[in-house]
């Protein structure tokens, strides 16, 4: 006979000792309950029926397409498919190798291929459009199996793989070499607000690192004019930027290039303004760095810009994985604003379709239906990195 | 040495492209009649008056609803990170739920759902919704009782702010001799004696009740007396206090969770109840953690506060806004709103530091 450790045996709880230890343990968690059971029955059932009835949700189906690609031109949406499916097919990859050692069937698995079931079945989209989502599903499959497959020395591809399908994703959308090239003011919907909040971030982190350094630079007005940058920008409303690059950044620029494109001129703005942030959390991770660090690599004869590039940076930027997502979620969230400057994203392309003449009125169907997408977005990144981390604190 | 060269070169790209679209800089443009209407004022204001008079009742608006917001959102966001807490099931599942949606949702989305969805699309004034039986919301505001000073109210004003201070004084005074000399002290009763001191005294000065309660009426079609908040200025509130305490209730939590476990026990095992371990052992300490990133939303706050252009609530940005679309003066309206916002971050963030100072821990 073996002897196995195990946890304490849970003591048997029916629902009634749950209802009494959870619920009503006190006098006034009684009255909590009470409160809270009418707050909630009040409210469900006042939405629900609002929802079922006065609602017209026609709003949000018969816009579809406006609401995730906007005005992009209808003949070249395999382009925009394409593009989801490598970035689909890219996380799929790295998912698989991420979870490698565990189960295959896990339940997030099994609720994300419910969930594209649910979106083929019920949403009302043509034939051509649930091809493409079974494509691919079939592709994040594939990705997530193969990535289960691969060595451990395929790790320092994964990220120039994510920079290469960036790269042929603003191709694909943007065209250009090749394709018909499709001009940023049909970019729109959710598409756009993707777009700026990707590009913002990525163009950000250079300038970010920069900054950072040049904050801890030890010559004096490199490190003035960092702390005053961040300092300025940080101290200004993200409209106050996005205004500053709508309107004054055309006067800054040689004349030449006055006429810059609307939508490049808003992700100049986001860049600037999450520069100076990104700056501060990756600062917060160049402080974590011991000082022997460096000591050890200069000791060993590296040079100055080699030790922050091979030494310091990696550890500072792994450190501060947290702090970077909280910062790509805010700027996805920020770019809402970009509506208030005329640009169609999800927010904007919302204005638009609140003014059809059909659908006057329908503020709160459409609101909430975005609402859902940003919230979605959201919350599935913060879970992801908080998964993430864990995974990378365990694998050490 | 790159730095200086990029500068200039910026500086004269600036200087040429200003020159070629024939705009020249300064400030002059401030002393002139501004001629466009605004919203709501708490200062007389009309389109006669000047730019500067203008933004200054922006800045006026700016300020109202950023101070009402702080202290809105600092209570609701204690009151649902403490509420994730709870031992209570359901009041912690309603506290996340209420952390996770409006966090994960974009301001200027709520404020337009607010604005849009809610506040204008209450019912006329005709038929109001009616709350306790004085406070109407309809779709050209909400009113509410409010108080409205009388006569004597100058002295009142003076007596009472006397009486608070010599309440927060002797509240704290009672406090340090609970903890120091372990005397049972009722706080609350010495700080209510203090008011109550004060208003006994105004009332023997100036023989008259300080103010009375102004309940708005509806009389046909018009509701009169209360106050008014308009519209514009619901949603601004209602977006701004309910995202931002959706931040505040996480760092609530995490502040307090930070507090080791064996601080519970000790001051239960001194029974002390559990509102009293909250005030007078676990908030204290929690602050040291919660005060920092709470600077830092109360910050976001005031920053957020512009996207009131979003409702067409006046406030500083949207009277700046308005200045540049009518006089073109890209550069002085920018270097306005600067200085604007990032006079209001410093202030916020010097209380906060100063205040930050009384909660650390102090050690030789």
């Amino acid at each position: 006979m073996q002897i196995q450790s195990s946890a304490p045996p849970n003591p048997p709880t029916s629902p009634l000792n749950w209802v009494q230890k959870n619920l009503f343990s006190t006098w006034y968690n009684s009255i909590l309950t009470i409160i809270c059971l009418t707050v909630i029955i009040w409210g469900l059932s006042s939405f629900i029926s609002w929802a079922l009835t006065t609602a017209q949700w026609r709003v949000v189906g018969a816009n579809l397409r406006l609401f995730f690609v906007g005005r992009f031109p209808p003949e070249l949406y395999w382009r925009v498919w394409t593009a989801l499916g490598l970035i689909i097919g890219l996380a799929g990859l790295c998912w698989g190798y991420i979870v490698r050692n565990s189960p295959i069937f896990s339940r997030t698995i099994l609720f994300v291929l419910g969930v594209i079931i649910a979106a083929i079945v019920l949403l009302p989209l043509e034939l051509s459009a649930r091809l493409w989502i079974l494509a691919i599903a079939i592709v994040a499959i594939v990705g997530y199996a193969v990535g289960r497959k691969l060595p451990t020395s395929i790790s320092p591809w994964l990220t120039p793989a994510w920079g290469l399908v960036f790269i042929v994703n603003i191709w694909l959308i943007g065209g250009g070499l090749g394709l018909t090239s499709v001009p940023t003011n049909v970019w729109s919907g959710l598409l756009l607000t993707l777009l700026t909040a990707i590009c913002g971030i990525v163009l950000s982190f250079p300038f970010g690192v920069l900054l950072a350094l040049g904050r801890q630079s030890p010559l004096p007005i490199v490190r003035i004019l960092s702390i005053l940058y961040i300092e300025v920008i940080r101290g200004l409303p993200l409209i106050g930027i996005l205004f500053l690059a709508q309107v004054m950044l055309p006067l800054f620029l040689p004349p030449n290039f006055r006429n810059l494109d609307r939508v490049l001129r808003a992700i100049a703005g986001l860049v600037l303004f999450s520069a100076a942030y990104l700056a501060e959390n990756i600062r917060g991770g160049l402080q974590a760095i011991p000082r022997g660090q460096y000591e050890a690599a200069k000791a060993l004869g590296l040079s100055s810009p080699l030790v922050v590039l091979l030494i310091v940076l990696p550890q500072a930027l792994k450190a501060v994985i947290p702090a970077i997502v909280g910062q790509f979620i805010g700027l996805f969230k920020d770019t809402s604003l970009l509506a208030l400057f005329g640009l169609l994203e999800l927010t904007g392309i919302s204005r638009s379709i609140l003014a059809q003449p059909q659908f006057l009125g329908r503020y709160a169907e459409v609101y909430l239906f975005i609402g859902l997408l940003y919230w979605l977005f959201c919350y599935g990144m913060s879970t992801a990195s908080r998964y993430l981390e864990r995974k990378l604190n365990v694998n050490g | 040495m790159l730095v200086v060269i990029f500068i200039a070169l910026i500086w004269d790209n600036l200087t040429y492209n200003l020159r070629q679209l024939g705009i020249q800089l300064g400030f002059d443009f401030l002393g002139v009649q501004a001629s466009f209407d605004i919203g709501e004022s708490i200062i007389p204001y009309d389109p006669s008056n000047s730019y500067s008079r203008a933004i200054f009742v922006g800045l006026l608006n700016s300020l109202r609803v950023v101070a009402i917001g702080l202290v809105l959102a600092t209570i609701f966001g204690l009151i649902f990170g403490i509420a994730q807490l709870s031992d209570n099931w359901l009041v912690r599942r309603i506290a996340v739920a209420y952390v996770e949606i409006f966090r994960n949702v974009p301001l200027l989305l709520q404020l337009f759902f607010w604005y849009f969805a809610v506040f204008i699309n209450l019912p006329g004034i005709e038929n109001p919704i009616t709350l306790l039986g004085s406070t109407y919301l309809t779709g050209q505001g909400v009113f509410f009782p409010w108080l409205e000073i009388g006569s004597g109210g100058g002295i009142w004003l003076v007596l009472l702010l006397a009486g608070i201070v010599g309440a927060i004084a002797l509240w704290r005074w009672r406090g340090r001799v609970m903890v120091e000399r372990g005397q049972v002290g009722n706080q609350i009763w010495y700080a209510l004696g203090s008011i109550l001191g004060a208003a006994i005294v105004a009332f023997i000065l100036t023989r008259s009740i300080p103010f009375w309660l102004s309940i708005p009426q509806v009389t046909q079609g018009q509701i009169e007396g209360g106050l008014r908040l308009s519209p514009e200025f619901c949603a601004l509130l209602a977006g701004l206090v309910i995202y931002t305490s959706s931040y505040i209730a996480e760092i609530v939590r995490a502040g307090i969770l930070a507090v080791p476990k064996g601080q519970w026990e000790a001051a239960r095992a001194l029974g002390l109840k559990p509102n009293r371990i909250m005030q007078m052992v676990i908030l204290p300490q929690a602050l040291r953690v919660i005060i920092p990133p709470l600077t830092s939303h109360y910050l976001n706050l005031a920053k957020n506060s512009s996207l009131a252009i979003a409702v067409g609530f006046p406030d500083v940005y949207f009277v700046a806004s308005t200045t540049f679309n009518q006089t073109g003066r890209a550069v002085e309206v920018m270097l306005l709103i600067m200085i604007t916002y990032l006079t209001t971050s410093l202030t916020i963030s010097l209380i906060m530091n100063l205040y930050n100072r009384t909660v650390q821990i102090k050690e030789r």
